[in-house]
């Protein structure tokens, strides 16, 4: 214990000197511009100053271009996964979604941000907060709730279940920590490889960044400069672990070694579009892969078994929401740039509830898989062996 | 993670007198033409085999590696998004396995990895469900360990649990195993038994040149990922006359290679020549042996099958086989407990209980009671059946 005492002594300043990150405010990016009457002409805003850090590379440009419906369509986006992560949460809660589930609440930011920096040709791979990746990227909510309740009309049939969910431009909902890292560097190959200028986004958290299969990957990635944009979405604790407690460098945009880095502040919608878009043309460039961690902050727990205070105190909880909220912090651009009215980010909020609440409905009257559905999509139709243990207790007297 | 591979390969006849001497090698060129369930696939009437077109097929003296080299090149010859990736495998692999492949396709398309076996893994599982045709090499099966992860839980499920939408057949892994007379604790394993709960696999393990031809072309082509495991002393030992056409053998489906009435052996990979050997023993029994073996046993039939696939295992040959002989010898070269022979005999005895005259037997890597033992490098002759644990296994099972 005393060893562990010193440790802790020494450990402390360190951090307190070191670990720094961008600083994470929501609502802190200014117009510099006036804005236009049509609503798709573009305008200028400037982030605040310390959005970004870098490791062996410049920072994205602080100015960015948006429109009034850009920023409307975020919000509507950001607005609308809350509220299907609000109903998930109820759903489990109500023991009609059984088993694991995370949430990204709090962190729409960073789902909402890639969506809108990226193309429908490119790729994006992840781990198990997965839901708003898997209806940004052409799924459906009712496809989505369906999955969590393990019903027909679940983007996977239903035999998935939270964490697996794909479209055909989205790898998944992945379940093993750090696994879907390699993944995403043999998705950039292939993208290479048939020479698309497209990229892959393989996403992971704060706790899976120390795997060592993140590393490989990381090599991998650099020595063949795969079109890859490795992406820490850095909530801040690893299950129930800080990243202090956890990882002895913290700056998760600096270790890729010889892989440049940005860190961003995922808490502002238009500093993740603004990294997005300067990542993916970095490495449809050419330049080899690339890191982004995103500064963010999830307002649950790890998943629906983990209270979330355990770890922390509810008073950091409840300043990162009351001060930080990405959604709020956009809702607040909108009032005062004057894209739209209050009222009409009501409607827009209105219109979320009703179209997530509409698509619960639509699920819970999804029925079950059928029974027979157990032994299918194991091998590929046609080549499954003849049986498999336990189909059908019929069978086995066949043999006898 | 892998230690250097220094290991010699064997010398040619390989350390077991029989395989440079076996009847079960097809070491001419019209035995090679007639290798059964053989499915020639250049020509428009894929699976025919009329005599006008096996006369005008050629053969070439190989031995294994050779053949499996030749298996590649015809895939990536026919398949553009065919690439080979591995440790060392573009200067020809520690086996030889992809000699010039290189030179010839490009290394765009066969490339180093580096030590990465994990990544290696998770790598081909994202090229693959990109559509591309992945063949990964890991370098010996005992370093198959690092990548147990990803091939369990992301290659093995990924179809089932996206709902179908999702799949890596095209995976294959390739990789030697089996003992190599002094491999040792980290060169002599074989892993295959690991894998038998991982549904959604394919393991194939081939005993011959045309075997291995055959069955690694039909593992690539499979649309379920495969781990293709080569038995190491084979790659120089085993020669045959191989067909140069493109041609596969069915995956799933084991062969009798000598039938018989009173006894089943059944077996795959490298100890099929020590069951040939111990076979020839039982009735022609060398000086040395004579007293030990029983007359009574002497002229018994013995039924030889070489299982080449091991998940999903060909039960109805296996059940056919039993159902006629009433006794069953299982012989591999891994150890006992968790072992495929315990699977099988747990499923034959189920299905043929009342035929059996005899609990079936195993003889396997060697064993103290109920613990297997590990690969040790001096003692690796003594782990490994022999033809004289193989013979002492058959007189137990006929004299039960």
């Amino acid at each position: 214990m005393a060893t562990l005492r010193c440790l802790r002594r020494s450990a402390l300043p360190r951090l307190s000197i070191f670990s720094r990150g961008v600083q994470t405010s929501a609502d802190t990016t200014r117009l510099t511009s006036g804005t236009p009457e049509d609503s798709s002409e573009p305008f200028q805003v400037t982030l605040h100053e310390d959005s970004f850090h870098s490791y062996k590379c410049d920072t994205p440009s602080l100015d960015v271009s948006v429109t009034k419906d850009s920023l409307l369509d975020m919000y509507r986006q950001m607005q609308t996964m809350r509220r299907m992560e609000m109903a998930a949460d109820a759903l489990y809660k109500a023991k009609l979604i059984r088993g694991f589930c995370h949430l990204a609440i709090g962190q729409e930011a960073v789902s909402v941000g890639i969506e809108s920096g990226i193309t429908p040709e490119d790729r994006v791979i992840t781990a198990y907060r997965c839901h708003p990746f898997a209806v940004l990227r052409g799924g459906t909510i009712k496809g989505v709730i369906a999955e969590l309740l393990g019903r027909q009309a679940g983007m996977s049939h239903g035999k998935g279940g939270s964490m697996h969910i794909f479209t055909p431009s989205f790898f998944g909902g992945n379940g093993i920590v750090g696994a879907q890292v390699p993944v995403g560097a043999g998705i950039a190959f292939a993208q290479k490889y048939l020479e698309r200028k497209t990229a892959t986004f393989a996403l992971y958290g704060d706790g899976a960044s120390n795997q060592g299969q993140v590393f490989e990957a990381f090599n991998m990635a650099k020595l063949w400069d795969l079109p890859c944009v490795f992406v820490c979405e850095n909530n801040k604790y690893g299950m129930g672990t800080s990243a202090e407690r956890s990882s002895s460098n913290t700056k998760y945009f600096t270790r890729g070694d010889q892989i440049p880095g940005i860190q961003v502040n995922g808490m502002d919608i238009l500093a993740s579009h603004q990294a997005v878009k300067f990542a993916r043309e970095w490495v449809v460039e050419g330049k080899g892969p690339l890191l982004l961690e995103f500064v963010t902050y999830r307002y649950g727990g790890h998943s629906m078994s983990d209270p979330g205070t355990t770890y922390r105190t509810r008073e950091e909880i409840q300043r990162m929401r009351s001060t930080q909220d990405p959604i709020r912090g956009l809702q607040r651009y909108i009032e005062e740039w004057g894209v739209a009215s209050e009222e009409d980010l009501k409607a827009i909020d209105k219109q979320a509830k009703q179209e997530v609440d509409r698509a619960v409905e639509e699920a819970k009257e999804s029925p079950e898989p059928e029974v027979k559905d157990l032994w299918t999509d194991i091998y590929y139709k046609g080549t499954e062996p003849p049986f498999m243990r336990g189909r059908e207790r019929e069978e086995v007297r066949l043999h006898y | 993670m892998s230690t250097e591979a220094a290991i010699e390969p064997p010398p040619a006849g390989g350390h077991v007198p029989s395989i440079a001497t076996s009847t079960l090698l097809r070491s001419t060129r019209e035995a090679a033409l007639k290798t059964p369930s053989i499915r020639w696939c250049d020509d428009p009437q894929v699976g025919s085999s009329s005599s006008v077109l096996v006369d005008s097929r050629e053969t070439r003296k190989m031995n294994t590696y050779q053949a499996v080299r030749d298996a590649m090149s015809i895939a990536l010859n026919k398949d553009e998004t065919a690439v080979v990736f591995g440790e060392d495998v573009a200067f020809g692999g520690v086996f030889r396995c992809t000699m010039g492949l290189a030179e010839e396709f490009g290394r765009e398309r066969v490339f180093n990895t580096p030590l990465t076996e994990q990544g290696i893994a998770g790598f081909g599982i994202g090229l693959a469900a990109m559509g591309q045709t992945a063949i990964a090499e890991i370098q010996f099966s005992d370093y198959i360990y690092p990548a147990f992860d990803q091939l369990v839980n992301e290659a093995a499920k990924l179809r089932y649990r996206s709902g179908g939408q999702y799949n890596v057949g095209g995976l294959t892994i390739r990789t030697p195993t089996m003992a190599v007379g002094h491999g040792g604790l980290y060169h002599s394993q074989s892993p295959e038994g690991f894998f038998l709960g991982a549904a959604g696999l394919k393991i194939v393990i081939p005993r011959s040149p045309i075997q291995a031809k055959g069955l690694l072309l039909a593992s690539i082509r499979d649309p379920n990922p495969v781990i293709f495991m080569e038995p190491k002393i084979l790659y120089r030992s085993a020669i045959e006359q191989v067909p140069l056409d493109d041609y596969e053998l069915p995956l799933s489906q084991a062969e009798i290679l000598t039938s018989g009435s009173d006894l089943t052996i059944l077996t795959y990979g490298t100890p099929v020549y020590t069951c040939e050997t111990a076979i020839h023993h039982l009735s022609q029994p060398p000086p040395s042996l004579d007293a030990l073996i029983p007359q009574s046993v002497r002229s018994a039939s013995v039924e030889l099958i070489d299982l080449r696939t091991i998940l999903p295992w060909d039960v109805d040959t296996v059940v056919k086989s039993v159902q006629k002989t009433g006794r069953l010898l299982i012989v591999h070269e891994a150890g006992r407990t968790g072992g495929v022979a315990g699977e099988i005999a747990t499923e034959i005895q189920k299905r043929c209980f009342l035929r059996l005259e005899a609990p079936v037997h195993r003889v396997t890597g060697w064993e103290d009671s109920e613990i297997s033992t590990p690969v040790a490098l001096q003692y690796e002759k003594f782990y490994i059946p022999d033809a004289v644990r193989v013979l002492d296994g058959i007189i137990k099972a006929l004299t039960y």
